[in-house]
């Protein structure tokens, strides 16, 4: 019978697996997106879990989802709605039924479906697949008892034996996608390395629900098989945003032969920065924690005064914390990175949800005249070059940067092509020069890029004094000269504006495009895969993804003017909108606006941008 | 002998009132910088804001004056970053104990190897007579005009509390006792704090009247030196004894007490017990400590954190990017 089951080829397919934040749903999104990348599959992965460390079991907050998009060829979001649904208990299948395409495959422990778990998860009758008018194919499994059946040899306690329950749910959808085991079967013991008896245990699981699937063929009447197209030949591997982050700050310390020291403080959802760069001390990489995001950046400003490259990691709430020593960074011209990894706000905000509402505080949110560089990554592996050139940005103009990513790409995954970093662009700080010994002053600086000459200490003939203090632009003594003054703030702004970024590129149909949509940061994936609907559904749609905030590409006014409609599609209330209309003269844009913590939905883009055509 | 003299630390005019005791303590700095002989380029001084803060401009030496309050935490990444470099950080009682009092006790705590002073005049002068966090309780400012209702901080206190390993205390009008702390303080490895105590002559005149003078420390003060007994007065007739849980003021020969029933200072202690009660005796019943009070050795956190990176470098085998790379799930598309 198994034999006769049809295989069915898809370019994509989405897989949403949803539990109770105990259930180990993420692991299990993983290892699927692991081995999915193995085998040469694009992949798009979003962690969607929620901001208590652990609600009540069973309850409709306690529910953690992990959604990844897999594609033959190139993916550039996680998906709107999925194709299959694992729902490990009835709180998930309530709370997450939502994401589900009508025409989806749900997978449901029924062992979890009993008299208090419906009661837990508020369903009023015995029946919640009817009660929720749920009418697709449902994979209804006793989950919980196969679990223990499978291992009731293995001499493990109960609460042990439920916590491989996951992998059950796993075995199964790789069955459904005919997903080889062995690859799943390597990551379990790589991770489990130092608990063989819990490796071998969760590779028995995934194998009883691999099995359970292909006996019974689970209430479906095919699988699915999707090949691998046309990715580049190369070395991958799959890194979410936030690694991808820590990578490229390591990538641009070793280019730049300078010590890494990130001072932090751990804040949703940045911390990951820090767990990852506090691993790699072998790399000589510092990482120091300190007692508050005060201290985090206010340390990082002396670490760079003491020559290193300084990075502060943190999300919007710690920004406003460290705006003070930020703008001792301004005033000093010191080299700093500051990475903002965006989520919801405004004050506490919703920590583990994504938005884009930090830009205007990014742009401005100090006092005085304080101009700084602005970065946004576009996705999940464009963390590493966005990094890396944070780094390079503020090494050699001598400046604090901003790196805007946020919750979305930070904690989202794609497969990665490694990259050769001696290929990347070199580093060269403006150090200071023999010649310069003996007669040097701070803020004496390079006449065409308005870059300030970088003296180390612990170096003779070089000793000055640094402050918060407005200095003489050619002696660096304290001034509150009001011409000088006056100078100091246009050069420190002209030295910004004159910093070289790439021109923004313009995708799809660039020449004749009757609708240009202009987004910036972490929304790319989802604007280019709405353009890319539109475009096949014939409309002319192009985008411009705006990654160089500040200073803008100068190519900016001449594309945004180029177009008869141009959208602005930001998840705020309208903060790149207001900040082109400052900076381009005349330009008013439509705009598309949304604050609900949750990624771009594309069919509800396509909408949008149909109803912005049609008017 | 040292290579340098005082002039090789010295820059500029300060400008801090006239009889400040901020100008008594920059000539004692610069004498102590001298005299340890360590290079003006291989010396940070790192101030906050405030009037003591001004500092960091009359040294010849790479110096940071920064923002209100985070001079700890900015000379924390500076010697982390460069263990190499000694590192002087200044502060006010503003500075150092209200807006940064909590980078103040946390450089403490994870000992820190900088020298930490702080100048202690008990009232807020550039923003022209508040009161302090060592502001006693009642006391009349512009912003206590009824006098405070809330009790000071003592500093050595909360040092100690932070488990602060060295803690010394001077006059700044007593510039051979300014000089010997402020060389034991950079001799000391780790976090090291010293009270100077500074009198504000414009906002605060006359906090520290009673021993701002040579007489008035022989009266009123006792100088405390490891391995000395504890005697004081203008004949160094009295002396300090153990009573119970505390301390008592004796009179050497009454009650046929004699120099060797006087507690002998013991600063290298690792039990504060004692040394935190010298550090709290105050007038009229006791006299003030001067002096290095605490001075025990620990680890520092910048030589753990680089003994930490040896260690690891010798267990991992990734020392690069592309072997970091490498320790990752690898797939190859061919």
């Amino acid at each position: 019978m198994a034999d006769e089951m049809i295989v069915k080829e898809l370019d994509q397919v989405v897989v949403r697996f949803s539990g109770d934040s105990g259930d180990g749903m993420q692991l299990a999104g993983n290892i699927f997106s692991n081995i999915s990348a193995t085998v040469g599959n694009d992949i798009s992965t979003f962690p969607d879990y929620p901001a208590d460390i652990r609600a009540p079991q069973g309850s409709l907050n306690g529910v953690s989802g992990f959604q990844i998009h897999i594609g033959a060829d190139k993916v550039y979001t996680p998906g709107d709605k999925c194709d299959v649904l694992v729902a490990m208990n009835a709180a998930a299948l309530k709370t997450q039924y939502k994401f589900a395409k009508s025409t989806a495959c749900i997978i449901l422990d029924t062992d979890s479906c009993k008299e208090a778990d419906l009661k837990k998860a508020e369903f009023k009758t015995d029946n919640p697949i009817e009660e929720m008018g749920i009418k697709q194919d449902v994979i209804a499994a006793p989950i919980t008892q196969m679990v223990k059946e499978c291992l009731a040899d293995s001499g493990m306690d109960n609460k042990s034996m439920l916590k491989c329950r996951n992998m059950f749910a796993l075995g199964l959808v790789c069955w459904l996608f005919n997903r080889d085991l062995d690859a799943a079967a390597a990551f379990l013991r790589e991770k489990f390395a130092k608990k063989p008896e819990v490796a071998e245990a969760n590779v028995k699981v995934i194998r009883a629900g691999y099995d359970y699937g292909h006996n019974t063929h689970a209430s479906v009447d095919h699988t699915y098989k999707i090949e691998s197209k046309s990715k580049a030949p190369g070395k991958y591997m799959d890194i979410s945003g936030n690694k991808a982050t820590a990578y490229g700050l390591i990538a641009a310390a070793e280019r730049a032969g300078l010590k890494l020291y990130l001072g932090s403080y751990p804040i949703t959802p940045a911390t990951d920065i820090l767990h990852e760069l506090a691993k790699h001390k072998s790399l000589g990489v510092v990482t120091v924690q300190c007692e508050d995001e005060i201290s985090g950046c206010a340390s990082s400003v002396g670490a760079a005064f003491g020559g290193a490259l300084a990075v502060t990691s943190t999300s919007g709430p710690g920004v406003c914390l460290k705006s003070e020593a930020m703008n001792l960074a301004v005033i000093t011209e010191l080299p700093l990175v500051v990475i903002d990894v965006q989520r919801g706000g405004p004050s506490t905000g919703l920590p583990t949800k994504s938005e884009q509402t930090d830009l205007l505080q990014a742009l401005f949110g100090r006092n005085g005249e304080s101009p700084m560089p602005v970065i946004a990554a576009t996705s999940p592996t464009d963390c590493f070059d966005a990094a890396y050139e944070a780094c390079k940005m503020a090494l050699e103009h001598m400046t604090p940067v901003i790196l805007l990513t946020d919750g979305f790409i930070a904690n989202g995954s794609s497969a990665w092509r490694l990259p050769d970093i001696t290929k990347y662009p070199a580093i060269n700080p403006p150090y200071v020069t023999p010649e310069m010994k003996g007669c040097y002053t701070p803020y004496k600086r390079n006449p065409e890029t308005f870059v300030r000459y970088w003296a180390i200490p612990g170096q003779e003939g070089y000793t000055h004094i640094l402050g918060g203090l407005e200095k003489d632009s050619n002696t660096g003594a304290i001034s509150t000269d009001p011409e000088n003054h006056n100078k100091m703030c246009h050069l420190r702004a002209e030295k910004i504006a004159h910093i070289p970024v790439p021109d923004v590129e313009v995708l799809g149909c660039k020449d004749d495009a009757d609708l240009l949509l202009v987004g910036f940061g972490s929304t790319f994936g989802h604007l280019y895969s709405a353009m890319d609907e539109m475009n096949k559904e014939g409309k002319k749609v192009a985008l411009a993804q705006f990654k160089y905030l500040n200073p803008l590409p100068k190519n900016t006014a001449e594309v945004l003017k180029r177009y008869k409609k141009v959208v602005v599609a930001e998840q705020n209330l309208g903060q790149f909108a207001a900040y082109l209309r400052m900076k381009v003269d005349g330009f008013v844009p439509y705009q598309y606006n949304e604050v609900k913590g949750q990624p771009f939905q594309v069919s509800e883009l396509v909408e949008a941008f149909n109803k912005i055509l049609s008017l | 002998m040292s290579e340098y003299t005082l002039n090789d630390f010295k820059k500029g005019q300060p400008r801090w009132c006239p009889g400040c005791g901020d100008h008594f303590f920059l000539a004692s700095l610069h004498k102590a910088m001298a005299e340890l002989g360590i290079a003006p380029y291989n010396t940070a001084v790192i101030s906050g804001i405030g009037c003591s803060s001004r500092l960091p401009y009359y040294m010849n030496t790479y110096a940071m004056q920064t923002i209100h309050g985070r001079a700890a935490s900015i000379s924390t990444g500076f010697k982390v970053a460069r263990p190499d470099v000694t590192v002087w950080q200044i502060s006010g009682d503003g500075d150092g104990l209200a807006i940064g009092g909590n980078h103040f006790i946390h450089a403490v705590r994870r000992n820190i190897d900088i020298n930490m002073i702080l100048l202690n005049n008990r009232i807020y002068g550039l923003t022209k007579g508040q009161y302090s966090p060592t502001s006693p309780r009642g006391f009349v400012s512009k912003s206590s005009p009824y006098g405070t209702v809330e009790d000071p901080f003592r500093p050595a206190e909360l040092c100690f509390g932070a488990r602060g390993r060295f803690f010394a205390r001077a006059v700044a009008s007593d510039a051979p006792a300014t000089v010997a702390i402020l060389k034991a303080a950079a001799q000391h490895k780790g976090a090291s704090v010293c009270e100077i105590m500074q009198n504000c002559v414009i906002f605060n005149n006359g906090v520290y009247d009673a021993i701002y003078t040579k007489e008035g420390r022989a009266k009123n003060a006792i100088y405390l030196e490891h391995g000395k007994p504890m005697l004081f007065g203008e004949n160094k007739e009295f002396g300090l004894m153990q009573e119970g849980f505390g301390l008592k003021v004796v009179k050497l020969g009454e009650n046929g007490i004699t120099e060797k029933d006087i507690l002998v200072h013991d600063a290298h202690c690792m039990d504060n017990t004692l040394q935190l009660k010298l550090a709290l005796m105050e007038g009229p019943d006791f006299p003030i400590a001067l002096g290095v009070i605490r001075d025990v050795e620990a680890p520092t956190y910048n030589e753990a954190v680089d003994a930490q990176i040896e260690e690891i470098k010798g267990k991992k085998k990734y020392h690069n990017f592309n072997e970091l790379l490498m320790t990752n799930d690898i797939f190859e598309v061919k």
